[in-house]
Formats: C-alpha cells, sequence, structure tokens
C-alpha cells in the first residue's frame, strides 16, 4: 500500500545508489538571482550547459525593490546579482522573468500562477519555501547551491528518501482562524526540528475544505518544522485551479497527465512513519514571541515559562531576552512598528482579501510603517480590478511592488534595530527582517488588526 | 566544486552551546549578494560576532583567542531555516572542516556533505561532554576519524560512532562530487526523460 509520496518518490527515481541516495529526475526548476550565479559558474567551469532549459525557469525576487522598479537598481550589488541572473537565462535559453517583467513575482508565487506548479511533479528550487508547491501534491523541496548545479547539469537530483509523516487536522476551523493559524499552531506543537528527516502529507477535513491558496500556506511553512516539504493530495479543486494556465497541458497531453494525476493519493491501509492528529476547533488565532517558529502560541494565551519547557532553558532566555518579552507577558496590547502583508507565505490575493476585510472603513494606526507587497504582478493587478487598493488607500495603507521584501530583508525594506514588526511571513529568526529587528509571525488577519490598533490585537474583535 | 579530501581531523574546537542556530544567523540575508563564491568566511556568524559599528563582541567564542581549531561545535537543531548554501560556505572559507551537533537540519546537512565540511551528529551526552572538556580546557582536542566513522574526546578516550552514508562517505574521502557521478550517467537519464508523464 503506497502513500502519495511514495507514488511520487518512485515513479521518479532513475536509479537507486547501493547505500547511497536516490537518484531522482526532477520536472520543473525554479531558479532565482541569489543561489544560482555559483551555480552557473560552476557550469562554465565543466564547460557543461543546461540539460532541460525548458523545464527551468527564472524570476528575480529576492534581492528586489519593492518601489520604482522602473528605474535602475539603486544598490551595485544587488544589481549586478540581477544583471547575472538575466545574463545566464539568456546564454542557456531559460525563460526569464525579470523586474518589469509582467509574470515577475516571488518564485513560489508565480511558478502556481501560471501553471508550471502540477500535480505529481517533483519541483526543486534552492529556496527553502519550495516546500509551497507541494499544495498540488506535487514533490516540491528546496536545495542548495551546488544541487541547483547538479540539476541545471543533468535534471537529477541526489536525495536520500525521506521518511513519511501524516498530519491530520480534522473538523473546523473557528471565526478569525486561517490556514497560517493552523501551520502556526502545527509548528508550536512539533517545534523547528520536530518533523526534520520526514516529508509531509497534511491530511483530513480542515485541508479538504482550504482553498488552493490556503493550501500554499501550510505546505509553505512545512519547513519551518524541519520536513523537506509537505504535500496534500490533489482533488476537484486542485484541478479546476491549474486547468487553462499558460503551462499547464491541454488536450492529450492534459488527458495523459490527468491520469496520472487521477492515481495521485494514499492509499487506504498505507502506514506511515509518524501519524499525528489534531482538531481544527482547537486552533485559535495565532502568533509568534519568539526567535524561531515554533514558538508561537494563540494570541490571547501569556508568554510560556522558562521553567514548563523540556530543556533548552537558556537558548529560550536568550530568545525572549533578544525580543524583550518576560516570560508570562501578555501578547495582547503589546505595541507594534511595522506591519508587513507579503511573502511566498502570505503574499497572495486571498491573503490581501483577508487584510482588507479587517481595515475597510477604519485608518492605519499612525505610529505604524505599514509595507503592503503583493507576491507577484498578478497579485498586484487583481487587488486592483477588485477595488482592494482604493479601500486601502482610503485607510491609508501604500501599495508596493512584488518581490520578497521585508520577508528577508535583502533589500532597502529592513525593520530597524530594536522595532517590533508583525509580518505575515515565515520567520522570525533573529535579524532576519534587518539587523536587530524583531519579528512576530501572525495570519494577515492579525496583521490587520495591529496595522490598524498599532498594537497586537486579537483581530476577532474587529470583525 | 573541488574540497579538501577528509580523512582524519584532530583539532581543538569552537563552541556555541545554543540550540536552533539558524541560517540566518550563521549568514545573513544582506551578505548573500555575491555572484562568486568568496569571503563568506569574513561575514560567517556575522550578527553575533561584530556590533553595529563592525566592532568585535568579546565574548563570542569566534572572537575569542583560547578558542580555535577546524571544528565547529553547535547546540541541537544546527542549521534549520533557509537553504542558503552560502551557511555551508561560510562555514568551510572560516577554516572549519567539521560540523558537531546533536541534531543537523537537513539542508544544512546536505550542503555541508556537498562542499567538504563533514557533519558529525553525536548524542545529546556525547555533545555535553565535549561542551564541558572545552570549558575546563579550551584547548583540548577531538579527534574525528571518518573511515572509522568516530569521534573521540582526547583527554577522556570517551568515544562515539556516527553515521554517514556510504557513497557520500566514499565521496568526502577522495573529493569527488555528485556532479561527476551523474554526468556519467547522461544517457540512461535521457531515457528516464522521455518517458515521464509532465
Amino acid at each position: 500500500m503506497k502513500t502519495l509520496f511514495d507514488k511520487v518518490w518512485d515513479s521518479h527515481v532513475v536509479r537507486k545508489i547501493e547505500n547511497g541516495p536516490d537518484i531522482l529526475f526532477i520536472d520543473r526548476h525554479m531558479v532565482h538571482e541569489v543561489t544560482s550565479p555559483v551555480a552557473f559558474l560552476g557550469l562554465k567551469s565543466r564547460n557543461i550547459g543546461v540539460k532541460h532549459p525548458e523545464k527551468t525557469f527564472a524570476t528575480a525576487d529576492h534581492n528586489t525593490p519593492t518601489i520604482n522598479q522602473h528605474l535602475p537598481v539603486k544598490d551595485p550589488l544587488s544589481a549586478n546579482q540581477l544583471k547575472a541572473l538575466e545574463e545566464n537565462s539568456k546564454a542557456h535559453g531559460i525563460s526569464y522573468w525579470g523586474l518589469g517583467h509582467e509574470k515577475n513575482g516571488i518564485v513560489h508565487v508565480v511558478g502556481p500562477e501560471y501553471g508550471i506548479t502540477q500535480p505529481g511533479a517533483t519541483i526543486v528550487c534552492g529556496d527553502s519555501h519550495t516546500s509551497t508547491h507541494g499544495a498540488f501534491g506535487a514533490i516540491a523541496f528546496g536545495i542548495g547551491t551546488s544541487e541547483v548545479e547538479m540539476v541545471l547539469a543533468t535534471q537529477c537530483i541526489m536525495q536520500p528518501k525521506p521518511k513519511s509523516m501524516r498530519i491530520n487536522v480534522l473538523g473546523n476551523l473557528n471565526k478569525g482562524v486561517t490556514p497560517k493559524d493552523v501551520a502556526l499552531y502545527i509548528i508550536s506543537q512539533l517545534t523547528t526540528s520536530g518533523a526534520t528527516g520526514y516529508f509531509v502529507e497534511y491530511a483530513g477535513d480542515v485541508f479538504k475544505n482550504m482553498s488552493m491558496e490556503g493550501r500554499m500556506t501550510v505546505c509553505n511553512l512545512s519547513i519551518e518544522m524541519g520536513a523537506r516539504g509537505g504535500m496534500i493530495a490533489p482533488d476537484e479543486k486542485t484541478l479546476d485551479y491549474i486547468k487553462g494556465r499558460e503551462f499547464t497541458p491541454i488536450g492529450t497531453a492534459w488527458d495523459k497527465a490527468k491520469a496520472y494525476w487521477d492515481t495521485l493519493y494514499t492509499e487506504e491501509n498505507a502506514t506511515f512513519d509518524k501519524e499525528l492528529t489534531f482538531k481544527g476547533e482547537d486552533i485559535e488565532p495565532m502568533i509568534t514571541y519568539g526567535t524561531n517558529p515554533g514558538m508561537g502560541m494563540s494570541i490571547g494565551k501569556n508568554i510560556p515559562t522558562a521553567e514548563s519547557l523540556e530543556g533548552g532553558i537558556s537558548t529560550y532566555k536568550k530568545s525572549l531576552q533578544y525580543m524583550a518579552f518576560n516570560e508570562g507577558d501578555s501578547m495582547i496590547g503589546k505595541p507594534i512598528d511595522f506591519v508587513f502583508l507579503g511573502s511566498c507565505t502570505n503574499g497572495r490575493i486571498e491573503d490581501f482579501r483577508a487584510f482588507t476585510e479587517i481595515i475597510k472603513g477604519k485608518q492605519k494606526a499612525p505610529n505604524v510603517t505599514a509595507w503592503l507587497v503583493p507576491g507577484s504582478h498578478k497579485v498586484e493587478a487583481a487587488i486592483k480590478e477588485e477595488g482592494l487598493l482604493d479601500i486601502l488607500t482610503a485607510a491609508g495603507f501604500e501599495l508596493r511592488e512584488p518581490g520578497c521584501s521585508a520577508c528577508l530583508a535583502m533589500n532597502d525594506d529592513k525593520v530597524p534595530t530594536g522595532k517590533y514588526a508583525v509580518s505575515t511571513s515565515n520567520r522570525n529568526f533573529e535579524g532576519r527582517q534587518g539587523p536587530g529587528s524583531r519579528t512576530l509571525l501572525a495570519s494577515p488577519l492579525v496583521a490587520a488588526a495591529a496595522a490598524v490598533t498599532g498594537k497586537v490585537t486579537d483581530p476577532r474583535e474587529l470583525m | 566544486m573541488a574540497y579538501d579530501k577528509f580523512n582524519i581531523l584532530k583539532s581543538s574546537i569552537v563552541p556555541l552551546p545554543i540550540e536552533n542556530i539558524d541560517t540566518d544567523q550563521i549568514i545573513p540575508a544582506r551578505f548573500l549578494k555575491a555572484t562568486e563564491r568568496k569571503g563568506f568566511g569574513d561575514n560567517l556568524f556575522r550578527d553575533w560576532r561584530y556590533n553595529p559599528d563592525n566592532t568585535p563582541k568579546e565574548d563570542f567564542a569566534l572572537n575569542q583567542d583560547k578558542y580555535s581549531g577546524k571544528i565547529l561545535v553547535g547546540g541541537k537543531n544546527f542549521g534549520s531555516g533557509s537553504s542558503r548554501e552560502h551557511a555551508a560556505w561560510a562555514v568551510y572559507d572560516y577554516g572549519f572542516r567539521c560540523v558537531v551537533s546533536s541534531f543537523f537540519a537537513d539542508i544544512f546537512r546536505n550542503n555541508c556533505l556537498n562542499v567538504g565540511v563533514l557533519p558529525v551528529q553525536v548524542s545529546a551526552e556525547f555533545l555535553e561532554k565535549i561542551f564541558a572538556e572545552t570549558q575546563k580546557d579550551a584547548s583540548s582536542q577531538v579527534e574525528v576519524s571518518l573511515p572509522e566513522q568516530t569521534i573521540t574526546i582526547i583527554t577522556t578516550g570517551e568515544k562515539e560512532s556516527f553515521t554517514i552514508n556510504a557513497y557520500k562517505k566514499e565521496n568526502m574521502l577522495n573529493g569527488f562530487d555528485d556532479i561527476d557521478y551523474l554526468l556519467n550517467m547522461k544517457e540512461e537519464i535521457t531515457a528516464f526523460a522521455e518517458n515521464t508523464p509532465l
């Protein structure tokens, strides 16, 4: 009895090395400017090319400005990196969606938007949040630059087959609870290393009833509990989503692909190395208080005491000290300085709809700097078409241009030292959003509530 | 990219007894703008190592003269977070050839193996013993033998085995890389590609 993961993995194994990794064929390789230049240099030094440029897609996102994208990039190092991606793509015949291109956006947002992401595919990218694409029933995971070079050169990757884990979330979600909260809840239960060595399948009614964008948010955050990736079996919703997109197969190619897609589910008696079950009703809007995504809790709770934890007390205290929080503090009411809506985790249209729903008819708090960054030009266009921009503007918000932005603060979107940011992104590590920055991870609803009140606020009070 | 072969390494250690050291700490994102692999060692642990005015933080292990060596020893769940291989490059370029911890994040472990840094996973107890010995005497040494797959605390003679798959072990002993292996099976891959459904 095979799991969904087994089916996709096994069908892509070119060769098994005895006492070593499997050699896995890769269907789609996504490339961005930060983790690829050294890989292309490697090809050059070996005097070889890209084996399958038609399976390789390049976009610029990590190191791009989110204002004035029509002007030359000011930072010479960033400009140089963007130029390298453009030249490398051109030299190897890879489609390149650079700054200013209508299809430009965050790699994990544009992949699904254009139908590059498909069920049952193996997808890699030199970025740990490649796990996002697992929402479609793909095996998708992040890789290092040596592996980027490996895939460019051979369209294969060497990986030991991970162990399998199924996470079931049963029942329904409460009002104000979003896919982000579901993921932060699971991570808080497992810790940031609880799924290391595993590939996760998410199952149960909560995921079945979740939108494709919600599923992407959940799968995106799989890496934050250590899992290489997470996936959800494709269903009618999945096929409806991909149908008619630019890179989605049509005609007989669709029929052939669909025959394969229809086989992609976990068989009834298949077993997992580990299986966990949670109740949807137990999940509330979440917020993090520490310096890793596992340090999260229901927004209304108090920060746990070090004594209540198993081990790691000095690391825990170091973390709270960095955040300038105390054990036992309530998060509600804590003043904040920045709000970041965006990233491959929560930079899609549904996230902007959720944010707008809360701020509609209210005003941005004067003490808050808000960065609203769509995940792609397509998301940006939808924000305008749906009239969300008018509501945001009336409430005192501005919309920026697409990119990874303040999620990792490689560009100028940096939260200053000591300032607090409520962010819809994926990591609250020390300095992640700028040296000395303090990040509170949360859903778009929680971010919106903070944006209009200037402090940590339960969004259910504003709904 | 070619790297130094790894066989037996005997060295004092640099201790970082902190858990969940993520790759944003190992190398912050703002130092990922290079298009060549050089100079990453200078920014290894940048924000833990230097004050905002670029003066060294005296209490950080890398800045303490008493600690040196080619083995970095970190707390549980070392290398979590971003897939940036720059983190492994920074570790290597600084001069480390081995990282010891009681638990590694997957991508960081793979990246290390691909760039010639040996990740050695030990038990939590053994990790504590290494930290304790170094606290007693900062110059105390550890020996890592890849052929034997063992790690030994020299002063006490305590030894533990570690695992590494046979293929990767062979690569590290010889300085081989995966791409050469894959390039040698070009035809097999081409034939496979023709029969994929997507």
